[in-house]
């Protein structure tokens, strides 16, 4: 059955992707209207240096609430992982990489701990992150003795402050950092391609010609435009680097891997797992240890971020994180969601955080607004259930 | 006044893009049984939710008359003020909530200042559960009643609404054969007393048992409506209209060619998950050779899908002893995945629960237990899983626009084809099939048999689990009977009758024993 679909079939296949996506396009159209600096190649460099440790958070969050659970502790784990490096490389006076490895290594202890009692014991996850949230936090001041850690500098705090530019030279444009888009460009156009002819060898519906090509010339558009304002600032944060290899490296482990499949078989029916041979109590584990990793991982760019450890950092950030998983589409039951999609609604938080202070907009009213969206996104995608169930 | 107490006249039904029902006439007379049968599809249940105001006035074409008068139901409320009540397939109870509890739920009875009056509402609820035969204690909880009762349950609500008209969609599609018959027992009952009651039932020896009159409906039309009592309304005539086309073979032909002992279960023994001294199954051996269909018979809670479940994977039970042989060879079995490995495979009776992600689409549903055939290094070739689902999907027919649509806006056929699919794809040499035509359409049933015909004709061993004993006449080859946890008999087909199964079903616990 080849056959192509038109614009229309493919924006309402998708209505969820596209939804969120149309929304993000509004939000950043909205700000730039009414703020003239939000679009300049400084701040787009801030929106993403100041929120990359939330979407590294939100990596692990959607993969968390596809397999049905829920983790209120990574905000703390950003805390002990930071605090645990600040104490190996400021406090003993370690190489730098050595705090990161530690900090590393207790995320993904910390993760272990609540995947055995998660899988093996059958504790619900609200409960065992709940508890989480206060035991970590609880060592991040015992590890810390109550006090802040600072500074890191060096190697360490050019991790989350740091950028790629010059390399290549250019004049006020950093030639290196349209090298590496124009790349990344490139090969998202020629993946694309293969899946395309991939999908017709295997007699699958597939978009119009032009508007595959539209598509890809619109996204390449938008990613080139969004590399030449960065290079026109300070070329390409480190952290940016990071965040695309995380993307990637999660986007291929959610769709292409059995443990991805897994997942989504969890959260979709557990049951149905079990009978189908899944091993879930190993699933769930690991589902959990790679939050405490990628805790880890946000715990290090946060603390390098901020140039030093305190007692109180990383709060709220699991509502942050989880805001950005079902603004992007994820389902509260389950079995539903995608790093894209979380990667987008994370954005949308970004965007709007971004955009209020601009505007000067009082923390209380940043808050209000925010709760707001996440309340409207849910909805619209509940609305839409609800009529395609009809 | 007429003696007909309701008459829909021209009901179209429109949804987007699909006319479910067009021009459908139906008349019931007071105080009759009147079934309605058809295929899965044909229109019945969105029939009775124009009925019962599901659908609500305006959304549909043609007029409803009850007692003569027009009616224009705008919600279940309104439809039930004026006596009409559905009770679903799926039934509507809190199992938390006790007897009584559900029975008034949305209707309390009140007392002073508005305060639930409980003494009220226990012994109205008494009254009304020994109209229905219910001996249970109004506290009781639900949950712990089976489903059986619960049934009971659902008629004495609708009973205390003072109702009219009572509508039943499938209701003895749970039950097993002494709750059933109870049921409509019940029913006869009521009608006696001059409830009129429309059912809706795929059990066409129930139909023919209970029903005044029959209206057949198929693919959103009427049919017919035939009078019971007359000489020339037979099973037959039934499913020629439902199906439009003769049956004459309900069950497809087969040549059997039995081979070698494929497994064999020896001195199983099973306790229960939670009551630990309990003994679900006791002493249970049985074998299944290639190429032979064994059916399993047995009463609901005789413990035939517990005794399949322990056995795959250990999915049910605590305390399993005893061995399973495969090909002469004893096999650990002790996890799903290992006994997927040794190629066994379990399709569950509870598709929808406990077979289907039914979020999920049809292509990773098929691939679900064979993802290692389709993955290298814990990578999974999508393209190829692209390719197993669309094979499958040929192969057994399954009626979706791509592999791609979710599962769960597929028809139960088309479901259960899927789950086939997924088991068919691990390449099991023993396949076993839980119920695997409940509540499924006559055409489709004989699909499934075919399928269950190709797969022995390719030298593999199945065993089906099945209530409905002209099924298990129909397909298998040897029949095993199941009471009380224990295995109570082991008859070739040729020498099985309903009869006789049903009596080796039904022997008591000493019985069974011996």
């Amino acid at each position: 059955m080849t056959g192509t679909l038109n614009l229309k079939e493919l924006l309402t296949s998708n209505i969820r992707q596209s939804g969120i996506l149309l929304a993000l396009v509004v939000i950043v159209a909205f700000f730039s209207v009414l703020h003239p600096s939000f679009l300049t190649p400084g701040n787009l460099t801030n929106i993403v240096l100041q929120y990359s440790y939330i979407l590294i958070l939100a990596i692990g969050m959607i993969i968390v609430i596809i397999g049905g659970h829920i983790d209120l502790s990574v905000g703390s784990l950003v805390a002990l992982t930071g605090a645990t490096a600040a104490v190996v490389s400021i406090r003993n006076g370690m190489p730098w990489w050595v705090g990161v490895l530690a900090a590393l290594a207790v995320g993904v202890l910390a993760g272990c701990w609540q995947g055995l009692w998660v899988a093996y014991v059958g504790i619900p996850a609200f409960i065992v992150t709940l508890a989480g949230m206060l035991i970590f936090r609880g060592l991040t001041f015992q590890v810390l003795d109550n006090v802040s850690l600072s500074p890191f500098g060096g190697t360490y705090y050019q991790i989350a402050n740091g950028f790629q530019n010059g390399i290549l030279g250019g004049y006020g444009v950093d030639v290196f950092t349209l090298v590496i888009f124009a790349v990344a460009v490139l090969g998202y156009a020629v993946n694309a391609w293969r899946q395309r002819r991939a999908a017709v060898a295997y007699e699958q519906e597939v978009g119009a010609l032009p508007l595959f090509v539209l598509k890809i010339v619109a996204v390449g558009a938008v990613v080139m435009w969004f590399g030449f304002q960065l290079a026109q600032s300070r070329g390409l944060p480190n952290v940016l680097i990071l965040l695309a290899v995380l993307i990637l490296i999660y986007g291929l482990v959610t769709q292409k891997t059995v443990f991805g499949r897994n997942v989504y078989a969890i959260g979709g029916n557990l049951t149905a797992a079990k009978l189908s041979g899944v091993k879930v109590k190993k699933v769930n584990f690991l589902i959990f240890v790679n939050m405490g990793l990628l805790s880890g991982i946000a715990g290090v760019v946060f603390s390098s971020r901020m140039n030093g450890a305190q007692p109180g950092a990383g709060n709220m950030f699991e509502l942050d994180a989880i805001a950005a998983c079902f603004i992007g589409g994820a389902a509260v039951t389950g079995g539903v969601g995608r790093v894209t999609g979380a990667m987008i609604g994370g954005l949308i938080m970004a965007v709007m955080s971004n955009g209020m202070q601009l505007m000067g907009a009082e923390q209380s009213t940043q808050q209000l607004i925010k709760g707001l969206v996440l309340l409207l996104a849910v909805a619209f995608d509940v609305y839409n259930k609800r009529r395609a169930g009809n | 006044m007429s003696d007909t107490i309701l008459e829909m006249r021209g009901i179209t039904k429109t949804f987007p893009g699909v006319k479910a029902l067009e021009d459908v006439n139906l008349e019931v007379r007071r105080g009759e049984i009147h079934a309605i049968c058809g295929e899965n599809g044909a229109g019945k249940s969105t029939l009775m939710k124009v009925l019962s105001g599901v659908y609500p006035h305006g959304t549909y074409e043609g007029d409803i008359l009850l007692e003569g008068e027009p009616v224009r139901f705008s919600s279940i409320n309104d439809s039930e003020a004026n006596g009409v009540v559905i009770i679903h397939q799926e039934l509507a109870l809190v199992p938390h909530l006790s007897i009584a509890e559900n029975m008034y739920l949305g209707n309390e009875r009140r007392g002073r200042g508005g305060l639930i009056d409980w003494h009220r509402t226990n012994r109205d609820a008494t009254e009304l559960m020994d109209r229905v035969g219910l001996h249970e204690l109004p506290v009781t909880k639900i949950g712990h009643v089976g489903v059986g009762k619960q049934q009971l349950v659902e008629i004495a609500k609708a009973l205390s609404k003072d109702v009219r008209l009572l509508i039943l969609d499938e209701p003895t599609a749970a039950l097993n054969d002494n709750d059933s018959e109870h049921l409509l027992g019940l029913l006869r009952q009521l009608r006696d007393q001059g409830v009129t009651c429309i059912m809706i039932s795929h059990k066409l020896g129930e139909i023919a048992d209970i029903a005044d009159r029959t209206t057949i409906i198929r693919d959103g039309r009427t049919i017919e409506t035939l009078d019971m009592s007359e000489a020339d309304a037979t099973q037959d005539r039934i499913i020629r209209g439902m199906v439009g086309r003769d049956m004459e073979h309900r069950y497809p032909e087969r040549d059997a060619h039995v081979g070698e002992e494929m497994l064999r279960v020896e001195s199983w023994r099973v306790h229960h998950p939670t009551q630990a001294d309990r003994v679900v199954i006791e002493d249970a051996s049985f074998s299944v050779r290639a190429g032979e269909v064994v059916g399993i018979a047995g009463l609901m809670g005789a413990g035939r899908t517990e005794l399949m479940m322990s056995i795959f994977g250990r999915s049910y039970g605590r305390g399993i002893s005893g061995r399973v042989l495969k090909q002469g060879q004893e096999v650990d079995v002790s996890t799903v995945s290992r006994a997927i490995g040794h190629g066994i495979a379990y399709a569950t009776e509870d598709r929808k629960a406990y077979g289907l992600n039914l979020i999920d689409d049809v292509r990773h549903n098929t691939s679900a237990a064979g993802l290692d055939q389709l993955s290298r290094f814990g990578w999974v070739n999508g393209l190829e899983e692209l390719k197993v689902a669309q094979d499958y999907r040929r192969d057994l027919n399954t009626r979706t626009p791509s592999v791609l649509n979710s599962v769960g806006k597929l028809s139960g056929g088309n479901q259960q084809k899927v789950v086939l699919a997924k088991w068919l794809f691990t390449d099991p040499d023993v396949l076993i099939l839980d119920e695997p035509t409940r509540g499924i359409d006559v055409g489709a049933k004989y699909e499934i048999y075919t399928i269950i015909n190709r797969m022995v004709a390719a030298g593999k061993a199945v065993v089906v689990i099945s209530s409905e004993l002209p099924e298990l006449l129909g397909i298998s080859d040897r029949i095993y009977t199941l009471a009380f946890g224990r295995i109570t008999g082991e008859l070739p087909v040729a020498e099985a009758t309903q009869e006789r199964l049903m009596s080796l079903m039904t022997m008591d616990k000493e019985g069974a024993a011996r």
